[in-house]
């Protein structure tokens, strides 16, 4: 009896710790270096919103697209962002779905991360239209034009499947913080955080009858979000596919799309998770194991890609088709030879680092991989994008077009905006979910307790 | 500790859900109807001219033909707007010392044509043509309506692309002979339907061909 009490105590002390030390990360570490980091990234958005303007203003020619190349970088942006927002996603629906207890530490920042990155990426197509103005014309109103977007083509698809994806992820994101911004609620100091946080937090007292419409609530949600993970990139991947273009007309692409975001996905939750974890010198909660669990499943997803390549290139010699095997020839050797190539070394090559206990486990290494790995991704789409369309059926009208400034910068402000945004979350709300710890942490206990 | 918020603020919270919901639908809804609104599209809005030129009695009473004065409607992009002298044909030896026709009298002793103003304005990325419309069926009063029984010309339509595809979808509802191009308050003898399908093929009009993009937008 007296033990138990004891327990009890220790669990409360045990709760308490863990309330204290994540409610505290939105004023801990250095408030300097905080500063110093946002005004990096401040900086860098601030560019993105001046090419954004410049490309409005003076027209899509800023951008390195001619006719053939016409699609260029904002649409490898698109599909890098989006991809990269589907790891969240995994994180927090599947995850969630499948009990999976190691994802409680990182699912809040991860979902965080998928809304930035859903959002970056919803923007990347505007900024490709030609007259960005008219981008609600993707939505089917009763217009007085009489005419309405048409069904049959991937574009409008698209379009539905980001709003859906963004909406979705704000929504499961929003709804997993209430619990939390009640208890940042209960734990500001003054009056206005006490009440800004209380808007939010909508009332939340943490009833019995509270935590059950929440958890019925948010498994809803994750049931929603779950095909979302699939879906999403798998209509980007038709974009291409329907096309009759060589090098975009393929079977593969959609899973290999979703295997190819889920790799970069996890690659951008180890980029934030690492740093971040040795800033709040989160070393408790978010073990080595968890680095090694998301390595794997960044391997896993790897080797999927690889297999995409594979099968990719078997179907240019399977099917003969003289263009087709132009376009393998042109990625190999042609005029960007190196992205392809830099492509496959990282994606194909580095990937295979992964099978080593001390690389998934060593978070320095690790950190290094995944930011390459970043790269690699965004290359593959570089090599989808562009290397398919420079060289086309007509030789007369072949044309190699690289980025220009304009669209280097935008790729680097979008990175920026994605960090800042990142930043003023840490400092917002709790990165790191604390009543799903606590529960972890109970559950754990109890398992403990049972044994004994 | 004293409770965070006061008790209206329930009441504040609730409202802000219902807007939540409400206005994303609200807010496109009254935008769609706005452009709707003859404020946006003319419709039936008159304007100032030079002279308070009446078709209601021109048209109507004199029942005097469309093309006396738009007189290149059957060749040309353009309809035509009549020369002082058109007016004159009349007017030399009718009302010639009515005050109202005193801008018209002054156009031709200064040779300064008259400035009328436009009242059926097309976007500038619309390619119309008069002579096509004319030609095959379209009578004047499908697109400008009962123009004999303005005595001051307004719009009757706003030209959103919406009429003009009504009619480049389902030309038959529309049509009717040359012979009644002009006619206002026309009737047809048959049903219009077998009317308006016989014409198509009188006329050689390829309906599928009426909504590409191109037919328009050149």
């Amino acid at each position: 009896m007296k033990k138990s009490t004891e327990r009890a105590r220790h669990q409360g002390d045990v709760f308490e710790s863990i309330g204290r030390k994540l409610a505290a990360m939105t004023s801990g570490g250095s408030r300097r270096g905080w500063l110093l980091m946002f005004a990096f990234f401040a900086l860098l958005s601030l560019i993105f919103l001046y090419t954004i303007m410049l490309v409005f203003t003076v027209g899509v020619g800023m951008l390195g697209i001619n006719i053939p190349v016409a699609w260029g970088f904002p649409i490898i942006n698109v599909v890098w962002w989006i991809g990269i927002g589907h790891a969240g996603t995994l994180i927090s629906a599947i995850l969630l779905l499948l009990r999976q207890g190691w994802r409680a530490p990182i699912s809040r920042f991860a979902e965080a991360m998928t809304l930035f990155a859903a959002g970056i990426a919803g923007m990347m197509p505007i900024i490709h239209l030609g007259r960005p103005w008219f981008f609600y014309w993707l939505v089917p109103y009763p217009a007085t034009m009489g005419v309405w977007p048409q069904w049959r083509s991937p574009l409008v698809w698209d379009f539905f499947a980001i709003a859906t994806y963004i909406t979705v992820s704000l929504l499961f994101w929003y709804l997993g913080l209430v619990p939390d911004l009640g208890s940042m609620r209960d734990r500001a100091k003054t009056k206005l955080g006490r009440r800004i946080y209380g808007v939010f937090a909508l009332g939340w007292r943490g009833a019995a009858s509270h935590w059950r419409r929440y958890q019925t609530a948010y498994l809803l949600i994750a049931g929603l979000a779950t095909p979302l993970v699939v879906s999403v990139h798998s209509v980007i991947a038709l974009d291409f596919a329907v096309t009759l273009v060589p090098g975009y007309h393929s079977q593969v692409f959609p899973p290999y799309f979703v295997a190819g975001a889920l790799f970069s996905g996890f690659a951008m939750v180890l980029t934030l998770t690492i740093p971040m974890r040795r800033i709040f010198r989160l070393y408790d909660l978010i073990t080595s194991d968890h680095l090694e669990v998301m390595a794997k499943i960044m391997l896993a997803a790897g080797l999927v890609v690889i297999y995409g390549y594979v099968i990719e290139y078997f179907l240019i010699w399977y099917d003969g088709d003289e263009y087709h095997i132009y376009l393998a020839f042109n990625r190999m050797f042609g005029p960007y030879a190196p992205y392809f190539w830099g492509m496959m070394f990282i994606n194909v090559l580095l990937t295979q680092s992964l099978w080593f206990p001390k690389v998934r486990r060593s978070a320095g290494i690790l950190f290094a991989v995944a930011v390459v790995l970043n790269v690699g991704m965004w290359l593959e789409r570089y090599v989808i994008v562009i290397i398919s369309t420079n060289r086309d059926f007509l030789p007369s009208s072949w044309n190699t077009s690289f980025g220009t400034w304009v669209d280097w910068s935008m790729l680097l402000g979008s990175l920026g905006l994605f960090f800042a945004l990142f930043l003023l979350f840490i400092r917002a709300v709790p990165a790191i979910s604390i009543f799903e710890e606590k529960e972890l942490e109970y559950e754990h206990e109890h398992e403990e307790s049972g044994r004994s | 500790m004293a409770q965070l918020f006061p008790q209206w603020s329930n009441t504040v919270v609730r409202i802000a859900f219902v807007a939540l919901l409400a206005l994303p639908v609200a807010v496109p809804a009254a935008l769609m109807i706005a452009v709707r609104t003859p404020y946006q599209t003319g419709e039936g809005v008159y304007r100032e001219q030079p002279v308070p030129f009446s078709h209601e009695h021109h048209a109507g009473n004199l029942n005097i033909d469309c093309r006396y004065c738009h007189h290149t409607v059957e060749q040309s992009t353009f309809s035509g707007m009549p020369a002082t002298q058109v007016c004159m044909t009349c007017h030399s030896q009718l009302w010639t010392d009515a005050d109202m026709l005193a801008p018209v009298r002054r156009s031709l002793a200064f040779q300064e044509p008259l400035r009328w103003r436009r009242i059926n304005k097309l976007a500038d990325y619309v390619y119309f043509d008069h002579s096509i419309h004319v030609n095959k069926g379209v009578g004047c009063e499908t697109c400008h309506g009962r123009i004999d029984t303005m005595p001051l010309t307004y719009p009757t339509e706003g030209f959103q692309m919406q009429f003009c595809l009504e009619c480049h979808r389902n030309p038959e509802r529309y049509l009717r002979p040359r012979s009644e191009i002009t006619t206002m308050g026309w009737e047809p003898p048959v049903p219009q339907h077998q009317l308006g399908t016989r014409l198509l093929e009188t006329f050689q009009i390829h309906k599928e061909q009426l909504t590409d993009c191109s037919i328009c937008h050149r």
